[in-house]
């Protein structure tokens, strides 16, 4: 079965984690020299499948092989991947900041003899790599005084050095703005006639289009089809979105008659610069509106800018250089701090439940008062008992499966602890719940409950912004869907029109594109 | 009975701690041939030690929030001096000369909280600084020694509560009305709080429970309250300080917003902010209180050695955060207790008093304090992976 023309082939790889089957039977087929892309929504599988490739998990703890060159691998860890030529550059960079260039190049691979680095090979040997990937640095400047894209190149210059048969970029320009982006797929061109052969992981259909050869389709861990864009039949984005979205709406969602009235929050011309790299857009002219008893979805893909947007809305906690105007019932607010925005009646419940929104150390009572202290305290003093009653009251009416108020919040299960989260937030008594990624790593059976407390909450009058990678969801779930791409909102459709195959549209649409 | 089981049960921690102080106790009261819990060696305890708890006081809130403290003991030398100086050099009044030390020593606190809070510097760094700073202008100030203070001042520490009724047979009557008040007030204040529970119908501990706790806690304080009257001078006045410090302290951390505001930020700073904690005014205000309880420290201090000394003050930083850690508050921030930091204060004094009864020499004594600090942390983690475990 194996063929000459093909680098590598990866056959029935099944990966399961506790509870969840990631990967099932995936199969790829790479050829010698050739640029192939993954394609497929948040979660479908394909971090997995390059983590399986790159021996992050080892051998053993997945079932299916890996054939490299027409042999068989079984790597253990990621050096063994390395010394078959397979090399992978992370989403996220692996640079040290306060190393230089050259010292970050041979990280872990110093040009050394008896255990003494020879600088003048170092450096002279980073300057020829710079080059080849044409970055013009000094290899003395630190990796932290260069920007993102920059930064990409130095990490592929880091991979020329070790010996590369097959190059794998996760994500590589989602970091990065046009002109670098444009540069490293011209980067990537130049390596294919060098016949090295790239693996390249994107959500920008716009450049798989433009570079690669081939596309594998994955879609809830497992592989759809493999398109050949050079094939007889020409492979639209529509075709490969329909490749990665083809599934049906399943009844997974309680039935919900929404009763929509005037509108509370609107948000106008809203920009909004990475807090880093001042220079970066994130959040370009946003605008959007809420009404009472509504439940709008925004969908994006990773990076679109969802988060960003909302977490600099919910008190300027996110970017810098923000720009645009907050109105509430019409008349414009200020929310430069969250207390501020609190006051103004916002919540914000984060997608990263145990880094920002619980302390996991504190019991159930104290997580749900922490964001409306003032509402069970008189004088700075508060009252235990009140604050007791109100938590057991949550507890009971959301279902929070804990024997009493007084548990910690770290041993509860995901699902309770986004309940404990809804629960702190839904006491502050907001007018606007912005819920961010509500259902992430929550089995089927709790989902449901969240779905019924969300619509609850809309039927109670509140305005209701759901943030969410689950087409699905947004569509089950919502009353009128925003879709945003590369920090613009590109697209408002409405519940009737809401299809996956509409949204995922919008939600790869270039910005060089005109919305309007 | 099961719901007694079940409540000691949650709450068994604090007791390990308190069972660690009494093996202690009982320790020392046999090594020493029972001369340890003399009266007049019990009322010295306090007095010696006093200066440990009020700082761990405001140590327990440091740590609590994240930070640490290493100047205190620096701030108690500055202070202390200033406060000597106020007395002996400008003459004036000792009462004026303690409220003016407590807000120079609030001033010093507003000094490190704007580095910490505002600036965002490391507070290790910032109290590291004020470590030297403050040791430097102690030396400054007051030289070697200054002395010739007023006795009114020097009785802070070293006086007791007058004996205004006379005595009973041996005991002191003062002490003996201190304690009922103390034993009232504390079955007044249990049967409140539970009285509340009931009107908000929340779970109120079993009945014996609550018997048995009102019980123990009055047997606890009568015997203290007995043992004091026996005693040359019957209350310290030290002892009433930090009492009310005690219990005014256990108050803001449970039950003010201010106090629950600590936890929230020690435990997920992330968190906290997003839920609208201003982070950055309640680290200002943490070191702003741990200033005004170093300068009480101070007075305290100076008063007890009878004179402003530059070197006084020595080691005290480390002694507060030893007895901050040795009554389980987390290195990591998030989790700690008033109650535990004095519990790990007294562990600290009797150890410090039975070695000193049994003359054991002064560096063994400081090798021994060390060794307890770190088998009473060992202690804590094994227990807590034990927990996790199960």
């Amino acid at each position: 079965m194996a063929s000459e023309s093909n680098i590598l082939e990866m056959r029935g790889i099944t990966k399961e984690f506790p509870g969840v089957k990631a990967l099932q039977d995936v199969t790829l087929d790479v050829r010698r020299g050739e640029v192939h892309a993954i394609c497929g929504e948040n979660g479908a599988g394909k971090s997995t499948l390059m983590k399986v490739l790159s021996g992050v998990y080892p051998h053993g703890t997945y079932d299916g092989t890996i054939v490299m060159d027409g042999e068989a691998c079984e790597f253990r860890t990621i050096r063994d991947s390395e010394a078959r030529g397979i090399v992978i550059i992370h989403q996220e960079l692996a640079l040290v900041p306060h190393l230089s260039i050259a010292e970050n190049i041979f990280l872990g691979n110093e040009k050394a003899t008896a255990g003494v680095v020879d600088w003048h090979r170092t450096t002279s040997e980073a300057a020829a790599l710079l080059e080849r990937v044409g970055l013009s640095e000094n290899p003395a400047t630190k990796a932290m005084d260069i920007g993102v894209g920059k930064q990409q190149l130095v990490e592929i210059a880091k991979a020329l050095s070790k010996r590369v048969d097959l190059l794998i970029l996760d994500e590589p320009t989602a970091a990065l703005n046009d002109e670098d982006s444009a540069h490293l797929l011209k980067l990537i061109d130049e390596f294919r006639s060098h016949g090295i052969t790239c693996i390249i992981i994107s959500h920008k259909l716009n450049e798989i289009a433009a570079i690669a050869d081939r596309v594998t389709i994955l879609r809830d861990g497992a592989t759809i089809e493999t398109l050949d864009l050079h094939g007889d039949e020409p492979v639209t984005e529509d075709r490969i979105i329909r490749g990665m979205v083809g599934r049906s709406l399943d009844s997974r969602f309680p039935d919900h008659e929404p009763t929509i009235g005037e509108e509370v929050l609107r948000i106008e011309d809203w920009t909004v610069h990475h807090p880093i790299d001042t220079e970066r857009v994130v959040v370009d002219h946003a605008n959007l509106f809420v009404r009472a008893g509504e439940i709008v979805g925004m969908a994006g893909l990773m990076g679109a800018g969802r988060t960003e947007l909302a977490m600099s809305v919910f008190g300027h906690s996110y970017g810098s250089r923000i720009s645009g105007t907050v109105l509430k019932n019409g008349s414009p607010i200020r929310t430069r701090n969250v207390a501020e925005a609190i006051g103004h009646g916002l919540a914000y419940a984060t997608e990263d439940r145990k880094r920002y929104g619980l302390n996991l150390i504190q019991t159930i009572r104290e997580n749900i008062s922490a964001s409306a202290l003032g509402k069970v305290s008189r004088w700075g003093v508060v009252d235990s008992q009140a604050e007791t009653q109100v938590a057991e009251r949550y507890r009971t009416d959301f279902r929070i499966k804990a024997p009493t108020v007084e548990a910690v919040a770290g041993k509860l299960s995901g699902g309770n602890q986004q309940k404990v989260v809804l629960s702190k937030w839904v006491y502050s008594d907001p007018d606007v719940l912005i819920l961010d990624e509500p259902t992430r790593g929550i089995d089927v059976g709790a989902k449901y409950e969240i779905y019924a407390i969300i619509n609850a909450l809309a039927d109670a009058g509140k305005a209701v912004i759901v943030i969410s990678s689950e087409l699905p969801e947004l569509i089950g779930l919502c009353d009128r869907v925003y879709a945003m791409s590369q920090g613009r909102i590109t697209g408002e459709v409405a519940r009737a029109d809401a299809t996956q195959e509409a949204l995922m549209h919008y939600m790869t649409m270039d910005k060089g594109v005109d919305v309007r | 009975m099961n719901a007694v089981r079940e409540y000691l049960g949650r709450n068994v921690r604090q007791y390990g701690i308190v069972a660690a102080l009494l093996v202690i106790v009982l320790l020392f009261q046999v090594l020493t041939d029972g001369r340890l819990l003399y009266p007049n060696n019990v009322a010295s305890l306090i007095q010696q030690n006093a200066y440990v708890m009020i700082l761990a006081i405001g140590m327990v809130m440091v740590i609590v929030a994240g930070h640490i403290d290493l100047s205190v003991g620096s701030v108690v030398a500055f202070v202390g001096g200033l406060c000597a100086i106020m007395m002996s050099q400008w003459e004036l009044p000792w009462l004026l000369a303690v409220v003016l030390s407590l807000g120079v020593g609030a001033l010093v606190g507003m000094w490190q909280g704007f580095w910490v809070a505002y600036v965002g510097i490391p507070a290790f760094i910032v109290t590291l600084a004020g470590m030297l700073i403050f040791r430097g202008l102690a030396i400054v100030l007051v030289g070697t020694t200054v002395a010739g203070l007023p006795a009114g001042f020097i009785g802070i520490s070293n006086g007791s509560v007058p004996n205004w009724f006379g005595f009973v047979g041996d005991l002191d009557v003062v002490t003996l009305v201190i304690g009922a008040i103390g034993i009232v007030a504390f079955a007044v204040a249990q049967w409140r709080s539970r009285m509340s529970l009931r009107r908000h119908e929340l779970a109120v501990e079993p009945m014996p429970a609550f018997v048995v706790k009102i019980v123990l806690a009055a047997v606890l304080i009568g015997v203290v309250t007995y043992w004091l009257s026996l005693s040359s001078g019957g209350t310290p006045i030290v002892l009433l300080i930090v009492g009310v410090l005690i219990i005014a302290y256990s108050f803001v951390l449970n039950r003010s917003v201010f106090g629950r505001h600590i936890y929230a930020i020690g435990g997920n700073r992330h968190a906290a902010v997003l839920s609208g904690v201003n982070s950055r005014r309640v680290d200002f205000g943490i070191f702003v209180n741990m200033g005004v309880l170093a300068a009480v420290a101070a007075v305290i201090t100076t008063s007890r050695a009878g004179a402003g000394v530059a070197a006084a003050g020595m080691n005290y930083e480390l002694d507060a955060i030893a007895a901050c850690f040795i009554g389980g508050t987390a290195v990591a921030g998030g989790v700690g207790r008033v109650s535990g930091a004095m519990i790990g204060a007294l562990i600290m004094g009797v150890l410090n008093m039975g070695l000193s009864i049994m003359a054991v020499d002064a560096a063994w004594q400081q090798a021994i304090k060390g060794l307890v600090l770190l088998l009473a942390v060992a202690f804590d983690l094994l227990s807590k992976r034990r927990a996790a475990l199960a």
